[in-house]
């Protein structure tokens, strides 16, 4: 890799690389769509694993009393198979898209700080290991991905798995706020001349609302994983029952974190349905500052309903009523987005390709999961539902009815644009149907067993319980799904290379990322494009057919540079997280590399070696 | 028409599909109700749960008219209207759920307030602990303490304490009340009533651990003339076995080697007092065993008894018994059957 | 970063406030930790046992006053006046300094004297936590400003066309000043004086 140095003080030179290639330039990239796609391929290959302990589980509850899976082992499978989905499933699946597409939608070159953003894919990658790591270090974590104290303390969890636990999730903390901070400057301050807020396409709202909730409700997280990090390391009181100390402070800023979390993984699908239907349809989306409003008052409304998580818990009636009527209005814009979306298909001319197919999707199983939530909200029956199969359902409707569907419904959709490739539409359509169907199969059933009284989280059953034929049903339409997935990755594999070239805008798109070519050149825009309304491109189409020749030299161009200080101090943060783990002189060392790094980082010219 | 057939075969098939999916009633059903608690909660899910089918429907519905109606013949380059939205239309299908939610807020707020009040005077008092794993029950007015089996007088209200010492643990027994959480500190309570004499199954709902799983429970529901029998038994002392091998199951649990004492109690001895595990002085009364995994015979008895973490893993008794710490001080094949014999005979 | 900026605010001035309002975020939570637990816990010392606010009183006052000094130290930069700043900045860092000094001081106090650790009762968690917290922030400022100061030593490396580095660290200090006004009232004076609630 060709490097040339810059100063640092005291006389010291430090490199940076000069257009690196092969590996290097995956190290060192600021460029956000190649961040994208790492985001993106990482995040999947973690999906699989999430999968395969999803797999796992399911396996162990075909049958009653069954003893494939130890109990001990059991509950560190349903711990990281709900926090794999999260936080290294949907979580960065969505930050591929944010990464890739957002600054195609607004006409920008890049985001607002390529290095952070570089940084924070390093972050997330060393978060996704640690936490990964602990199934072949001595044990995962076993107390759920929601870790209620105090069983997560060190008197009841002795062992090194709830401390991985809690660096591995600082850790994504770190990488999912720096993203986050990037996102809303870049919308707020990078957009096109004449792309008012209000021209925003959906998908970047709900970006922007995404992030805005993800910086409020992290710090919170932040702090209960410290106070228990504190608790466990150093003998601090915050969980301590024989100190006088409440478990419920813990399920309080869980919580707090927790419900507008929910929003954080649902916001994003919701954008890619609300851009993919519009250009299916050949209309534009139904209501558009409606579906604005409506986000922003979920966003708001996520905040007041936390305890609705926690009805069970002793809280009072009053407190239990106010949660209820607070959960019970944030169905209403839930419901206003179902509605505006029908309508944006109602008179259309509808071609149900891949991603319409995985859009309309999601409406339908979202919707069945928004029902089961509004009967959650009666806080009265949910003393029934609380802590059984019955939540489970309501959670895969939304989360892998709806959040998933909508990711893949994104990666269909935006798939020539990022290859440049067409995927194949046979397999496409094989995958949406396999899934679809399978995921209904393994799901449905699940609410029909939790009212019958089966509980969460338990390893095992009796075969007197009655629920011993939904749960082998149940496993083998799990294992449908899996083959549904199965099908998918061949497709990816197949098209990523060998699919048809896509052209510039194979979906007669309707917002700017379709306006240049697929795969978009490093500068994205050749000329900043001048947006006079909401779907302007659509508008450009229309009024005439042939491309505008463009005003600016290439060569006059100016594009962030690559680094690998971002790599660096990401690096520094996982030492120092293991540190935590197992020695604090390894963390000493992680922040002193740190320091070193995010100096050099911050010296370093963000402009090319031969400009002013 | 074979076409029309095809088109909706799929929503026939969901439809039946909901449908098998109901059905029976299992022993922890929560739509088979023996009590005013359970059957105010399942009230208030059938409404939700019609309201919330009808809009089911009609959506769906609406999505497949959509599918059918509005998809694009092949190779056409027609635009629809391109229509905004319809300012009328979006106000109300804002408003109207709305007023919908208002008005169910009426019986919720209701079932709420009727659920987590309990009655001023309520007649039997209960003070439940959880354990890993299994539920410890005091009577504090009736001067009784057991395990793993409550009973209760039929038709009474029963106010229940809910503490821990070590984790989150959740009281439930579906058929007749909803859950709340057992929370060290917090001081939770909940009422219930039983109105139907019979045997009703309990689970604990939080995850505790390792055996969270197996930690259940037995709630028998009994006339008043029943349960007055039942607390006068569990009110008297255990005496000294007469029978030659319960006796000597007697001796084992008292002696110091195997310390059985040290974690359990049996009123009337001197040398069983302890608080750690569950009471075992009416041991042979109770018809099921091990926080309400198996059933009370002589079979399993002996098989917990000789190794206890097979059954239960993770269990506190395998985790701190002398007898199956010390390879020393393990318990003979003879002396599992004669403590199994003592302990039932613990009536 | 040069270029024109949609609202005209510079990217990284934007992301300081964005970062500031999280920050308020992970403060409002430590603080709700510590509101929770107030007077609650088995052993003693309590608030009431070992606080001292006539000295916390001239250490917040100090506090304050560095907020002030730097005002005047980023007034000075932006006419150009480089000396002046420097003073001011090097004023701001030894009152941040006094700060963090009364602060290691009233910790000993505690530990030494009164015997509160962070694992001897609720109280002692929640307070080292928030005030530990809180002083971890100052001290990442004072470096901050050390930074900036150790820079201006060298010509035309600070200068008013440079101000935006400390425009972006006086938003931190002056949000770092808020949030100790927030825990003196809270923490120091809700939790001494009668009449405010105890538990």
């Amino acid at each position: 890799m060709t490097t040339i140095p810059f100063k640092f003080p005291f006389n010291i030179k430090l490199y940076r690389p000069v257009k690196p290639t092969g590996v290097w330039d995956w190290l060192t990239t600021i460029d956000h769509k190649k961040i994208g796609v790492l985001y993106g391929v990482t995040a999947f290959i973690m999906f699989l694993t999430g999968g395969i302990e999803a797999m796992l589980i399911r396996t162990q509850l075909i049958a009653p009393e069954l003893k494939i899976i130890a109990p001990e082992v059991y509950n560190q499978l349903f711990t990281m198979h709900a926090t794999t989905m999260i936080f290294l499933g949907v979580m960065p699946l969505s930050a591929a898209f944010f990464n890739f597409i957002i600054p195609l939608q607004i006409g920008a070159r890049d985001v607002a700080f390529p290095r952070l953003n570089a940084f924070s894919y390093w972050v997330f990658l060393a978060g996704a290991l640690i936490m990964k790591a602990s199934w072949f270090l001595g044990g995962s974590p076993n107390a759920g991905w929601f870790g209620y104290a105090p069983i997560t303390g060190a008197t009841f969890n002795p062992g090194n798995g709830i401390d991985f636990w809690i660096v591995g999730l600082q850790v994504l903390g770190v990488a999912s706020l720096a993203a986050s901070f990037n996102f809303i400057v870049t919308i707020i301050n990078m957009r096109a001349p004449g792309m008012t807020l209000m021209r925003l396409p959906l998908f970047t709202w709900m970006t922007l609302l995404t992030a805005i909730l993800l910086i409020l409700a992290f710090p919170v997280i932040t702090v209960a994983l410290i106070e228990l990090m504190l608790d466990r390391t150093f003998d601090f009181n915050f969980f301590n029952t024989k100190a006088g100390a409440n478990p419920i402070l813990w399920q309080h800023l869980f919580w707090i974190f927790g419900h507008p979390e929910v929003y954080i993984l649902i916001l994003p699908a919701m954008g890619i349905v609300s851009e993919i239907l519009p250009t299916f349809s050949r209309k534009p989306i139904f209501g558009y500052p409606a579906m604005v409003l409506a986000a922003s008052f979920i966003a708001f409304m996520g905040w007041l309903v936390w305890s609705h998580h926690m009805f069970t818990t002793g809280l009072g009636p009053i407190a239990n009523s106010v949660f209820t009527l607070t959960t019970m209005l944030i169905a209403v814009p839930t419901g206003v987005k179902m509605f505006n979306w029908l309508g944006t298909m109602w008179g259309g001319d509808i071609d149900f390709k891949t991603p319409t197919l995985f859009a309309v999707g999601f409406l339908s199983m979202f919707l069945i999961g928004g029902i089961s939530g509004v009967m959650h909200a009666f806080s009265a029956s949910d003393y029934q539902q609380q802590d059984t199969y019955f939540i489970v359902a309501h959670i895969h409707y939304v989360l892998f009815g709806g959040a998933i569907f909508g990711i893949f419904a994104g990666i269909y959709y935006w798939f020539p644009k990022i290859t440049g490739r067409m995927y194949d539409e046979k397999l496409g359509k094989l995958n949406f149907w396999i899934m679809f169907i399978a995921q209904n199969l393994t799901f449905f059933p699940m609410h029909f067993v939790g009212m019958q009284g089966m509980p969460r989280r338990i390893f095992t059953y009796d075969s007197e319980m009655g629920w011993a034929f939904w749960n082998g049903f149940e496993t083998i339409a799990a294992y449908a799904i899996a083959f549904g997935v199965l099908i998918f990755v061949i497709n990816m594999i197949k098209s990523w290379t060998g699919g048809k070239k896509a052209g510039d805008d194979p979906w007669d798109g309707r917002t700017l990322e379709w306006s240049i070519p697929s795969p978009p050149p490093l500068y994205n825009f050749r000329d900043i494009p001048i947006v006079k309304s909401v779907d302007d491109f659509w508008h450009t189409k229309q009024k005439s057919d042939t491309k505008v020749k463009s005003k600016t030299k290439v060569s006059d161009i100016h594009l962030p540079q690559p680094s690998y200080w971002p790599f660096l101090v990401a690096v520094g943060l996982a030492i120092a997280g293991f540190g935590i783990i197992y020695n604090l002189v390894l963390t000493g060392i992680g922040i002193g590399i740190m320091l070193i790094t995010v100096c050099a980082w911050s010296f370093e010219p963000v402009n090319e070696p031969d400009s002013h | 028409m074979f076409k029309t057939i095809k088109k909706f075969l799929p929503i026939l098939l969901s439809l039946l599909f909901v449908i098998a999916c109901g059905g029976y009633d299992g022993p922890q059903s929560t739509f088979d109700t023996h009590g005013p608690v359970a059957k105010e909660q399942a009230d208030l899910f059938y409404l939700i749960l019609w309201a919330g089918m009808v809009v089911l429907v009609a959506v769906e519905l609406a999505i497949v008219y959509i599918y059918i109606k509005y998809r694009r013949k092949k190779n056409s380059e027609k635009i629809p209207s391109q229509i905004h939205g319809n300012t009328r239309l979006e106000i109300i299908w804002t408003v109207l759920p709305v007023i919908f939610l208002a008005i169910v807020s009426v019986p919720v707020l209701s079932a709420i307030w009727y659920v987590g009040t309990p009655p001023e005077n309520p007649d039997v008092v209960v003070n439940v602990e959880g354990h890993q794993y299994w539920f410890e029950f005091e009577y504090p007015d009736l001067d009784v303490v057991t395990a793993n089996e409550l009973h209760i007088p039929v038709g009474k209200t029963i106010l229940i304490n809910l503490d821990s010492k070590d984790v989150l643990h959740s009281f439930w027994i579906p058929k007749i009340a909803g859950k709340t959480d057992i929370i060290p500190n917090q001081g939770n309570y909940m009422w219930i009533q039983g109105d139907d004499v019979g045997m009703y199954y309990g689970q604990c709902a939080e995850f505790c651990g390792e055996s969270h799983a197996l930690m259940r429970f037995r709630v028998i529901v009994e006339t008043d003339e029943d349960f007055r029998a039942w607390i006068s038994q569990q009110k008297s002392e255990a005496f000294v076995p007469n029978d030659p091998l319960e006796k000597s199951g007697y001796d084992i649990f008292m002696s110091s080697k195997a310390g059985c004492g040290g974690c359990h109690m049996i009123q009337g001895s001197k040398k069983a007092k302890g608080k750690i595990g569950p009471n075992l002085t009416h041991f042979g009364s109770r018809q099921h065993m091990a926080a309400g995994i198996l059933e009370n015979n002589q079979v399993n008895l002996r098989n917990w008894i000789r190794n206890p973490d097979m059954i239960k893993p993770g269990n506190i008794m395998s985790g701190q018994g002398a007898v199956y710490m010390d390879p020393n001080k393990s318990l003979t094949e003879s002396e599992v059957i004669a403590l199994a014999s003592y302990l039932q005979s613990l009536k | 970063m040069s270029d024109e900026t949609t609202t005209g605010l510079n990217h990284r001035k934007l992301l300081m406030w964005v970062f500031l309002g999280s920050d308020c975020m992970f403060f409002a939570s430590l603080i709700g930790t510590y509101l929770i637990y107030k007077g609650s816990g088995v052993a003693h010392p309590g608030p009431a046992d070992v606080f001292d606010i006539p000295t916390t009183s001239v250490s917040t006052f100090v506090l304050l006053m560095s907020s002030m000094s730097m005002v005047f130290s980023y007034a000075y930069l932006v006419r150009d006046n480089i000396k002046a700043f420097r003073i001011w900045l090097l004023s701001t860092m030894i009152m941040g300094s006094t700060f963090l000094g009364f602060q290691i001081f009233e910790f000993s106090e505690f530990y030494f004297h009164d015997h509160l650790s962070p694992q001897t009762n609720l109280f002692g968690t929640t307070f080292y936590a928030l005030t530990g917290t809180h002083g971890i922030h100052v001290t990442i400022g004072v470096i901050w400003l050390g930074i900036i100061f150790y820079s201006s030593l060298f010509r035309n490396t600070v200068t008013s066309k440079t101000n935006l580095d400390l425009d972006l660290a006086a938003l931190y200090w002056h949000f770092v000043d808020i949030v100790w006004i927030v825990i003196f009232a809270v923490v120091y004076l809700f939790g001494t004086f009668t009449g405010f609630p105890a538990s």
